[in-house]
């Protein structure tokens, strides 16, 4: 298991800078730079000019990626070119609302997919499986914008229960601006990973190790948290690790709508202003964080089911 | 509100109108709850169009109307533009000049800042050295104070100061008016402390979110009735709901279509400044085929206007006469309105020999309306038997982009003074000059113009540019849009002025029902 960690963490270096190279080639190719972003028509092309050689934009872009790289490998990820302050002071800023929301989503999530997932793997094909079956699929087939937008006019605006927007809140007065982004998120997640629960369930249960065990007498509650749940809970963690690579992208769409101060808005400013070392420092720390879900969730299955020699 | 504005221009022509008279008429522009009683306390919270990162706190960096508002409360200028965009005294309550509007004399009002301290002449002169400081480039009002010679301007006394141009220029006040003029305090450093003498102390900021200020009770101007006051940021869409939703009392720059549901309701009000900004597109006069002027003038001849202030605006504003600035000081009102004409505007396609071509008109989706109006354009266009061809560039470099590029685009600007839009926009030399109208000629009639002292004679000289501008120029200014603002229903006393003008955004003027 050890080796295999350091394998996978070699991986995972290689694919860091792969990433960095092509997230810097990436907002490179697109049009106007940082410099050009400050002028709303009120810098003139002169000014916009002095601060192109102030912020270093002048320079070879290959001298500038270099620059960056030398930085973060001392653990600085650069300053920003539209802040002028540090790039971890973003990262510090932002990652504070989309962690709440994420884990939030989480712990929501799991427990209520994996009740999900056991109820319809348990009652295969029976009412009860078709009826939570047909609604997580409708929802998980809606954008997450409608449903979005139909919770914040039924909910928000018609009724007045729940705030409509992180927009004049405050988290730590009103946690009840979580409930709304939550369950947009719940929409997406809840389906697949329920779906996965299912089906490691009705293999379980089909397998001749249940069929054994039942033979055996053993009483269905502990047959079926002893013996069926880890071995169904294998694609489920799996596919958590999925669905935290889903929530970033929900996490955009809600950060959007709801106004969140997150990493995902942080992202879209740096990219929309062209601030390079920001959105590199952003993609970076991203990267890290889905590339330790992905090798927590390897390691999670390797222990939870040691003998499936596949994952090595 | 325009019309009020209309005719205190022609009085303006006439030397009569003062500063104090302006504002009193003004106030009628003030929408409803005129005879309520202004009440004490509470919060308002008020939402902009965010910049993320680019949000700054320094009064001398901006460019964003998040910006411009957070600053307007902490800060003040020596002079701000009154509804008709003339200049009235701030913190500088009355100014003089010599006979050639080269050396100016202001008088600063008893202000104190927030620390406590007098505003002074020394304030004055610090805040114009940090503000034209080459060193840092950033500093938006650089260029526009770029004629102001700091080394023979100087303190008289401690409440008057003396300010020395390198060339006459009877514009000078509205120049201290623009954006990122503000007086801070002598020796101001940190921006993230900032010191004002505005009629809100800053509490907090975070770049990207919120500006969080108290009631400042010893602000020299009737301190605010407000106690505190969030200024936020967030996108249309949500500030559409955080208005509806009762998360903010206020809503800076929204969209027509919002205005229509949030009318339908009784929650929001919008407050409309009618026709304060303009659209157009802009004809590059030294390219083909624009560098003919009788497809400038077909094409202006051609565009139905007011269809495309009810498609593209939904109706809210009103229709141009390719002059920029209607309603404002020395806006030449008595010229006819250009009305459309499309078989003159056919013969005259035909007679430059571009009938039946395709001409390529280059927009984005920069701003509100600019691809729509450009593709409804392409339309009428295409009556008079020319094909106009859409292409769409990068939103966010727009703007500079079309400095070089294509031949035809749009243009939309917000309130300026007119002399200051020609400055920026119609001279050999200016910034923005997008429609590459280069004469030295125009440019040599304009400085003349600008040092003439009399109001009335200068109006006219300008009335006369405006006029071969309107004739001869490459802006097609089809429409002036409302500026939409959108109110809970609580909120009183919010003026429908236009932006960058005193009343827009005056949070220490508004209370809370």
């Amino acid at each position: 298991m050890r080796s295999y960690a350091v394998q996978r963490a070699g991986l995972a270096v290689v694919q860091l800078a792969v990433l960095s190279v092509l997230v810097f080639v990436l907002t490179s190719l697109l049009p106007g730079d940082a410099a050009e972003m400050r002028f709303t028509e009120t810098l003139t092309p002169s000014q916009v000019a002095a601060l192109r050689a102030e912020l270093g934009l002048d320079q070879p872009p290959a001298e500038r990626f270099v620059h960056w790289l030398g930085n973060v490998l001392t653990g600085d990820l650069g300053t920003s070119l539209i802040s002028g302050g540090p790039v971890a002071d973003i990262v510090r800023d932002s990652i504070g609302a989309t962690l709440v929301l994420t884990l939030t989503t989480l712990a929501v999530v799991v427990p209520l997919a994996v009740a999900l997932g056991i109820v319809m793997g348990t009652r295969e094909n029976g009412g009860l499986d078709r009826a939570i079956t047909s609604v997580t699929l409708a929802l998980s087939a809606i954008p997450d914008f409608v449903i979005a937008v139909v919770l914040v006019a039924v909910f928000a605006l018609k009724l007045g229960w729940l705030p409509a927007t992180w927009v004049g809140g405050d988290l730590l007065a009103s946690p009840a601006l979580l409930i709304l982004p939550v369950g947009v998120l719940l929409g997406r997640t809840v389906c697949l990973l329920s779906r996965q629960v299912r089906a490691g369930t009705v293999a379980a249960l089909n397998a001749e190790y249940v069929t054994q065990a039942r033979r055996l007498g053993v009483p269905r509650r502990q047959l079926l948290l002893r013996h069926v749940l880890p071995n169904a809970a294998v694609p489920g963690v799996q596919e958590l690790a999925r669905t935290g690579d889903t929530l970033l992208g929900g996490v955009l769409v809600v950060e959007a709508i709801f106004a969140i101060p997150g990493f995902a808005t942080a992202l879209v400013d740096g990219v929309e202003t062209r601030d390079v070392p920001t959105v590199q420092g952003l993609t970076l720390v991203l990267a890290v964080a889905a590339l330790l879900i992905n090798l927590g969730a390897d390691l999670v299955c390797n222990r939870l089911v040691p003998r499936t020699e596949a994952l090595r | 509100m325009w019309r009020v504005s209309e005719a205190l221009g022609r009085r303006g022509f006439l030397g009569m109108a003062g500063g104090a008279g302006l504002a009193a008429i003004a106030g009628c522009g003030a929408d409803g709850g005129a005879a309520a009683q202004p009440k004490q306390g509470g919060r308002l919270r008020a939402v902009y169009a965010g910049g993320g990162a680019k949000e700054v706190l320094d009064p001398h960096v901006q460019s964003l109307f998040v910006d411009i508002a957070r600053h307007k409360a902490i800060y003040e200028k020596l002079v701000e533009l009154g509804p008709d965009l003339r200049p009235v005294g701030r913190l500088a309550s009355t100014w003089e000049h010599d006979a050639t509007a080269t050396t100016w004399r202001f008088t600063l009002r008893d202000a104190t800042f927030h620390d406590g301290a007098k505003l002074v002449a020394d304030d004055v002169l610090y805040s114009l050295s940090r503000i034209v400081d080459p060193a840092v480039p950033e500093r938006v009002a650089q260029s526009s104070l770029a004629t102001l010679d700091l080394k023979r301007s100087k303190a008289i006394g401690a409440s008057k100061v003396e300010l020395v141009l390198t060339q006459p220029n009877a514009e000078f006040p509205a120049l201290l008016a623009g954006i990122g003029t503000h007086i801070v305090r002598d020796g101001f450093k940190d921006p993230a402390k900032p010191v004002g003498t505005g009629a809100f102390r800053h509490v907090s900021f975070e770049a990207g979110r919120s500006l969080v200020a108290s009631r400042y009770d010893g602000y020299w101007d009737e301190p605010a009735r407000i106690e505190e006051l969030h200024i936020l940021s967030a996108d249309s869409e949500a500030r559409a709901t955080a208005v509806q939703g009762g998360q903010a009392e206020y809503a800076n720059d929204m969209t027509a279509t919002f205005a229509r549901t949030a009318e339908a309701g009784k929650t929001v009000r919008i407050v409309a400044s009618k026709a304060s900004t303009m659209q157009a597109f802009v004809m590059k006069v030294d390219r083909p085929p624009f560098d003919n002027p009788d497809v400038r003038l077909a094409f202006k001849l051609v565009a139905d206007r007011q269809r495309l202030v009810d498609v593209v605006l939904a109706g809210r504003g009103e229709v141009g006469n390719d002059l920029f600035g209607k309603g404002y000081q020395y806006y030449p009102a008595d010229l006819p309105q250009l009305e459309r004409d499309v078989d003159r505007a056919k013969s005259l396609l035909a007679k430059a020999g571009l009938a039946g071509k395709e001409i390529e008109i280059f927009t984005a989706d920069a701003s509100a309306g600019f691809v729509e109006a450009a593709t409804l354009f392409a339309e009428q266009v295409a009556e008079a038997g020319v094909r106009l061809k859409v292409t769409t560039g990068s939103p966010q470099t727009y703007a500079k982009d079309l400095l070089t590029k294509g031949a035809i685009g749009n243009h939309r600007s917000g309130a300026m003074p007119i002399p200051q839009y020609v400055t920026d926009r119609l001279l050999s030399h200016s910034p923005f000059n997008v429609t590459h109208w280069r004469r030295p000629v125009f440019d040599a009639a304009f400085a003349a113009a600008r040092a003439v002292t009399s109001e009335a004679e200068r109006s006219a000289k300008y009335g006369v540019l405006q006029k071969t501008v309107r004739d001869e120029g490459g802006i097609l200014a089809w429409g002036l849009p409302d500026y939409l603002i959108a109110v809970s229903a609580k909120v009183q006393g919010v003026q429908a002025v236009p932006p960058n003008t005193l009343d827009q955004g005056r949070f220490d003027k508004v209370w809370l029902a």
